[in-house]
C-alpha cells in the first residue's frame, strides 16, 4: 500500500502537530509519501522529511498552492493519484475543503473525519456529533480520507526522507485568495494546546469572557468555547470546540458554564483530564468531568485564577 | 437574473436524542421526528434573500431521498423557496444515499435547470460528512466556496468569507459557484402560517434516480454502528482549594 499524505502547511510552515498525527494512521496502511505544497515550501518539506517513518517527501511550489485554494490544489493530488491506494490528510479546514474535491474527480467517496484505521479498506468514524460511531468497508480502488488528529498519536522525528520539487499542474484559475483575518493571539492553537480553558452561555456576555481568558493566561493555555457562547455573541467562531467546530484533546480541559450539550462533548471527551465547573449540579458536564465543582463561576474562576499561581 | 439550486436533507430533528440499535445494523430512524437539516435551513434563507434583493429570480429545492422527504422540500416551499424537486432514491428511510451519489445527481438537476449558483449546508447533522457541496463543485468543475460565513455577488464573480481554522479567510469565486454555507450566514426565518398554506400550491416535481441514469450503489459499506464509547464520571470537589489540590496530584497543573 502507497500512501499519499497531504500536509498540512501554514504561510510556509508545516503544522507538525497535525500532520505527525495523520502520519500516525497513514503509517498503519503502508509506505508514506508526504506531499507539502505552497507559495514556497522548501521548510515544510525539510521539516516533514524529519518526520519519524515517512518515505519520501514531495514539494509542489507555486503561488496557486499558497492559500490552500481547493481548486488547485485538487488537480495537483488528482494528477499524482495514480501512483497511490490511499490519499490522507489532517483532518483540518484545508483538507475539508479539498479532498472531497479529490474524491470526485477520482469518482470516490470522501471518508470523512476517520478515528481508527482497522484495516487498508475499513476505517471508522463517527456519526450524528459523535452521537455514534460507523465501522466503513470502501470498496473504492483508491481511498480518500481525512483523519481526526485528536485520535491519534503525534508520530516523532529521526527520520530522514528524500525531498523531491515536482511541478505545478495548470491552475484552473477559478478562484483568488484575498485575505486571511487570523486573530493574533499569543496563546496556544486550540487543537494542539496542552491546556484548553473554555467558557459557555454561563459566562453570560463577552464581558465576562474575559475572566476564562485570565484563567487560560495563567494555566499557558488556549481559550475555547461552546457552540451556545459562540452563537450568543461570547466568543469568536474559532474557539467553538465541538461537532460543528473543533475537536480538541489536551491533556486539561476545563470547562466553565458549560452545561455539557452533546454537541460540545463530542469536541472535547478524548481530553485525559476534564474539569467542569457549573452552578447547576445536573449539568450533565458533570458526567463526563474527572473533577467537578459546583459553584457560581464568577467566584470559583477568579479564585482558581490566583491560587493556581 | 439567474436561478439558485438549493440542495436540501431530511435528518433526525436536531434536538432529538440518537440511539443506535440494539443489533449494531445503524441508529433507529422509525417514529423519530424529522427535520430540514439546520445547515440546509441556512442555504434556503440565503437563497430567499437573493431572490428579495433583486440578485436571483427564482429559488429550486431539491431533495435525494425517500419519499417522505416532500414533507422536507415543503418546508423550503413555506419559507420561499418557488419550486421543489424530489428525487426518490430509495423507499427504505434507514438508507443514507452517499454524497458521491448525490452529487451526480444534483449535478444532472445542474445541467437540466442550469442555476447559476448552488447554495448547499456545509454538512449534514447526520453522517458529518461535510463533502456535497464540494464533490458537485468537482464534477461541475465549477469554483468552490466552502463554510461561508458572507456572500456577496457581483456580476460574473462572488466574494465569500469561509470559517477556517484560526479565523476567516476571503476568497473570489467565478461565477457559476457551489457554496457551502456555515452557521453565521443568516439566521433562518420561520414558515408563517398563510405561506404554509400557500406552499401547498406551489409546484413540486417527483424524479427517480432512473431518469438521471445514477447509480447510488454505496461505495462505503457499513460494517456495524456502535455506541461511542462512555467516559466515566470522576468525583465532585467541595472548593477551588480542594480542586487545586486534586489538579496537583493528578500532575494536570
Amino acid at each position: 500500500m502507497n500512501v499519499l499524505l497531504l500536509a498540512e502547511v501554514n504561510g510556509g510552515a508545516l503544522s507538525v502537530d497535525s500532520t505527525a498525527k495523520a502520519l500516525t494512521a497513514a503509517k498503519r496502511i503502508g509506505d508514506v509519501t508526504i506531499l507539502c505544497v505552497g507559495n514556497g515550501c522548501s521548510d515544510a518539506a525539510n521539516a516533514a522529511a524529519k518526520l519519524d517513518g515517512v518515505s519520501k517527501v514531495l514539494c509542489a511550489q507555486d503561488e496557486a498552492y499558497g492559500h490552500d485554494m481547493a481548486e488547485p490544489v485538487s488537480d495537483l493530488i488528482v494528477s499524482l493519484s495514480s501512483s497511490y491506494s490511499h490519499i490522507l490528510a489532517p483532518s483540518t479546514s484545508a483538507s475539508k475543503n479539498i479532498l472531497p474535491r479529490v474524491a470526485a474527480l477520482l469518482d470516490v467517496m470522501i471518508i470523512s473525519e476517520v478515528t481508527a484505521v482497522i484495516d487498508a479498506d475499513t476505517f471508522e468514524r463517527p456519526i450524528y456529533a459523535g452521537n455514534a460511531i460507523q465501522t466503513l468497508k470502501s470498496v473504492d480502488t483508491i481511498k480518500v480520507a481525512t483523519i481526526r488528529t485528536s485520535t491519534f498519536d503525534a508520530s516523532g522525528e529521526g527520520g530522514s526522507a528524500s525531498v523531491e520539487r515536482i511541478d505545478a499542474v495548470a491552475n484552473p484559475g477559478l478562484s483568488e485568495w484575498i485575505e486571511d483575518r487570523v486573530a493574533a493571539s499569543d496563546r496556544p492553537e486550540l487543537t494542539s494546546a496542552g491546556v484548553v480553558v473554555s467558557g459557555g452561555r454561563g459566562v453570560g456576555s463577552e464581558d465576562d469572557f474575559k475572566i476564562i481568558e485570565a484563567l487560560a493566561d495563567k494555566l499557558g493555555a488556549a481559550v475555547g468555547a461552546s457552540r451556545a457562547a459562540v452563537d450568543s455573541g461570547y466568543a469568536p467562531n474559532d474557539w467553538q470546540v465541538g461537532q460543528t467546530g473543533k475537536v480538541v484533546a489536551p491533556d486539561l480541559y476545563v470547562a466553565v458554564g458549560i452545561s455539557g450539550a452533546i454537541q460540545h462533548l463530542a469536541g472535547m471527551k478524548d481530553s485525559k483530564i476534564i474539569v467542569a465547573i457549573n452552578k447547576d449540579e445536573e449539568a450533565p458536564i458533570f458526567q463526563v468531568a474527572d473533577f467537578g465543582l459546583v459553584a457560581d463561576l464568577f467566584d470559583a474562576v477568579p479564585q482558581l485564577t490566583e491560587k493556581l499561581g | 437574473m439567474m436561478k439558485v439550486l438549493v440542495p436540501v436533507k431530511r435528518v433526525i430533528d436536531y434536538n432529538v436524542k440518537v440511539r443506535v440499535k440494539a443489533d449494531g445494523s445503524g441508529v433507529d430512524l422509525a417514529n423519530v421526528k424529522m427535520s430540514m437539516n439546520p445547515f440546509d435551513e441556512i442555504a434556503i434563507e440565503q437563497a430567499i434573500r437573493l431572490k428579495e434583493a433583486g440578485q436571483a429570480d427564482e429559488v429550486i429545492a431539491v431533495s435525494i431521498g425517500v419519499k417522505q422527504n416532500q414533507e422536507t422540500l415543503r418546508t423550503a416551499l413555506a419559507m420561499g423557496a418557488d419550486r421543489a424537486i424530489l428525487v426518490v432514491a430509495t423507499d427504505d428511510v434507514h438508507t443514507d444515499i452517499e454524497p458521491l451519489a448525490v452529487a451526480k445527481i444534483l449535478k444532472a438537476v445542474i445541467d437540466e435547470e442550469q442555476p447559476g449558483i448552488v447554495l448547499a449546508g456545509k454538512q449534514a447533522i447526520d453522517n458529518d460528512m461535510n463533502a456535497t457541496g464540494q464533490m458537485l463543485a468537482a464534477l461541475t468543475g465549477w469554483s468552490q466556496a466552502t463554510f461561508a460565513s458572507e456572500l456577496s455577488i457581483d456580476g460574473d464573480s462572488a466574494i465569500v468569507t469561509r470559517e477556517v481554522d484560526g479565523g476567516l479567510q476571503s476568497i473570489k469565486v467565478s461565477m457559476p459557484t457551489i457554496v457551502t454555507v456555515d452557521l453565521r450566514l443568516n439566521e433562518p426565518r420561520y414558515a408563517s402560517l398563510p405561506n404554509i398554506m400557500k406552499a401547498k400550491k406551489k409546484p413540486m416535481d417527483e424524479k427517480t434516480t432512473a431518469d438521471y441514469g445514477v447509480d447510488t450503489t454505496p461505495r462505503l459499506n457499513i460494517e456495524a454502528t456502535s455506541e461511542p464509547e462512555t467516559r466515566a464520571a470522576g468525583i465532585k470537589v467541595a472548593s477551588v482549594d480542594e480542586l487545586v489540590e486534586k489538579l496537583k496530584e493528578a500532575g494536570a497543573v
